[in-house]
């Protein structure tokens, strides 16, 4: 290695030799290092500090309290509501997403010259912001003025409008079901790349064998899509779980609690309530959640790795 | 065996009908969206919702553009820019630290800053908030700038030493020779061959940071700071029942990335997945 050296300026009689090179990895990794200290493990260790705080985050009247927010916490009612929600969220969004957005690659496998601007105009959902999406489907589902309601009145299915984001029953699933309008084309052009990574010789070889389509698919296309699955099982349940931007928007988490995450739950404690010592808390609570499922679902599906 | 034929018959007539019918999903909340706006808030009240607008009315867009839609445009533009461009210097830096450079720690380090990626940003919130009102950030725009590129940094820093991996090792060693330095090899070698995960990082952050709402929240409160997504916040509240003129300014908030859309489909859908799969 030839070792390219400089003198440092200050270096007097006793030589000090201070090696760029060795110096270069300091150089290189201090900016991201430093950003990443004051916004990311800075505020994370904070939150930890602050959820033993009684605190209205204005005057210096916070006081240590201990372990008390998170006794409040195991027995709050609100809270593991909003954590049920976040799980329903991850369980319904790979339900509802996952054959959709399969049985979609495949039409677009077999679409043949239309395919490309069919994905073109399927991925457009992704580009909005969520709270443009928010507004908008706020409106969608509006129970006077809603095209929803127009359209199930339009087509002899009237006595199904609901108002769907007022009702504690419906609110839920009325944003899931945007969720997953959203999410759908982004899973298909994952499984499109796991089905256009399936070699064409074999479905040749098998077709000539006697094979049908559909067999080629379900017993060979499928199988083949395992990796695509556990890809896309892992990043919808990990999304779901910290979720907050469109429910926010479109119910702020009710009525009533109905729609409420841990996000939004946070959010409301801290901004709305002034307890930043217990919105912290929840904060904190929802970071070791995620962590914990994160960190099984990686290994669970690290244990199985195949090509994506 | 002899439903070969059959089922072959279904797929021709299910494909073009599933592509359709999912077609049908994606466009009608885009045409609501876009009919209403060109509707008055008199038509909005008294005529159907899908009932066609009455003329091609741009009342809605003047009224929302004369207003402070533009600051809102140009505080987005302004934050998106510096932020994308910070990340892609920072974290081909420390890209190129991981990629090429031996030091005690690499892999530890490099394992630390993308187990970054998992972390809720929603944890960093109030501590952000705290941090930046103390810091006499709060309500400019460029409070926004220490969190975009923070939370980006884990999945670019990813993305990027990967791709500096494939760079053969040939080249620099032949800078090496001519007495090169690790700093003009990264600014002359590395740099300029890592355009296309550059490209990539680029693009997923940009997107992200355009569409981000929470720090912007949170972080700023008065129109004169505020970024694009929070237009559509602010608007909402300001023109209450005036359906089209809200549907305006959330058709507007959105045609910035579906014109770039339109010039680039293939590189925004390629920079999305790869952004969202690593991280």
């Amino acid at each position: 290695m030839t070792d390219i050296s400089t003198r440092s300026a200050g270096g007097g009689a006793g030589g000090t030799v201070l090696s760029l090179r060795k110096l270069a990895p300091v150089i290189f990794l201090a900016p991201a290092i430093l950003l990443l200290a004051v916004y990311l493990l800075y505020p994370l260790v904070e939150s930890f500090r602050l959820s033993l705080l009684d605190w209205n985050g204005l005057g210096t009247d916070a006081r240590f309290v201990g372990l008390d927010n998170w006794k409040k916490l195991a027995s709050d009612a609100l809270f593991w509501r909003a954590a049920r929600n976040n799980i329903l969220l991850a369980v319904f969004s790979v339900l509802i997403q996952m054959p959709i957005a399969v049985v979609l690659a495949v039409v677009l496998d077999n679409a043949g010259r239309g395919s490309r601007i069919l994905k073109i105009l399927y991925f457009l959902p992704l580009l909005m912001s969520s709270v443009a999406l928010g507004v908008l489907f706020k409106y969608f589902y509006d129970v006077n003025f809603g095209p929803l309601n127009a359209l199930l009145d339009y087509v002899g299915l009237g006595y199904l409008a609901q108002d769907w984001l007022g009702d504690t029953r419906y609110a839920l699933g009325a944003v899931i079901a945007v969720v997953c309008w959203q999410y759908i084309p982004f899973y298909m052009v994952l499984f499109m790349a796991g089905l256009a990574s399936f070699p064409a010789e074999i479905s040749e070889a098998a077709k000539l064998d006697g094979a049908s389509e559909s067999t080629i698919f379900w017993k060979m296309k499928l199988p083949h899509l395992r990796g695509t699955f556990r890809t896309a099982i892992v990043l919808s349940v990990i999304g779901a779980l910290r979720y907050f931007d469109l429910i926010y928007v479109m119910t702020g988490g009710g009525p009533e609690g109905a729609s409420e995450l841990m996000a939004t739950y946070m959010y409301r404690n801290v901004f709305s309530s002034f307890q930043l010592g217990y919105g912290s808390t929840v904060a904190s609570a929802m970071f070791i959640i995620v962590i914990l499922i994160a960190s099984v679902l990686l290994r669970f599906s690290k244990r199985y790795e195949t090509e994506i | 065996m002899a439903s070969s034929p059959v089922s072959r018959a279904t797929g021709r007539v299910a494909v073009p009908v599933l592509g359709l019918i999912w077609l049908a999903v994606t466009t009608v909340p885009f045409l609501f969206m876009v009919m209403t706006s060109f509707k008055t808030q008199q038509e909005s009240f008294s005529s159907s919702v899908w009932t066609l607008p009455e003329a091609f009315n741009l009342v809605n867009y003047i009224d929302v553009l004369s207003g402070s839609f533009l600051t809102y445009l140009k505080n987005s533009v302004m934050v998106v820019a510096i932020s994308v461009l910070l990340v892609m210097l920072i974290a081909s830096m420390a890209a190129y630290a991981f990629a090429r450079i031996r030091f005690r720690f690499n892999e530890a380090l490099f394992g630390l800053i993308v187990a970054g990626m998992i972390v809720p940003i929603h944890i960093t919130l109030v501590p952000i908030y705290l941090m930046t009102r103390h810091m006499g950030l709060y309500d400019s725009p460029f409070a926004l700038i220490g969190p975009y590129v923070a939370t980006s940094l884990p999945i670019s820093v990813f993305i990027l030493t990967e791709f500096m991996r494939q760079i053969p090792k040939e080249l620099e060693e032949a800078a090496r020779l001519d007495g090169c330095g690790p700093f003009t090899i990264y600014f002359k070698i590395f740099l300029p061959l890592s355009g296309p995960g550059l490209s990539t990082v680029a693009i997923y952050n940009g997107i992200m940071m355009w569409n981000e709402f929470i720090f912007a929240y949170v972080l700023t409160s008065s129109t004169s700071t505020r970024t694009l997504p929070m237009a559509v916040w602010d608007f909402q509240g300001q023109y209450a029942s005036n359906i089209p003129a809200i549907l305006t300014v959330v058709t507007l908030t959105s045609l910035p990335l579906i014109v770039a859309y339109a010039f680039g489909q293939e590189k925004i859908v390629n920079g999305m997945m790869a952004g969202s799969l690593k991280g």
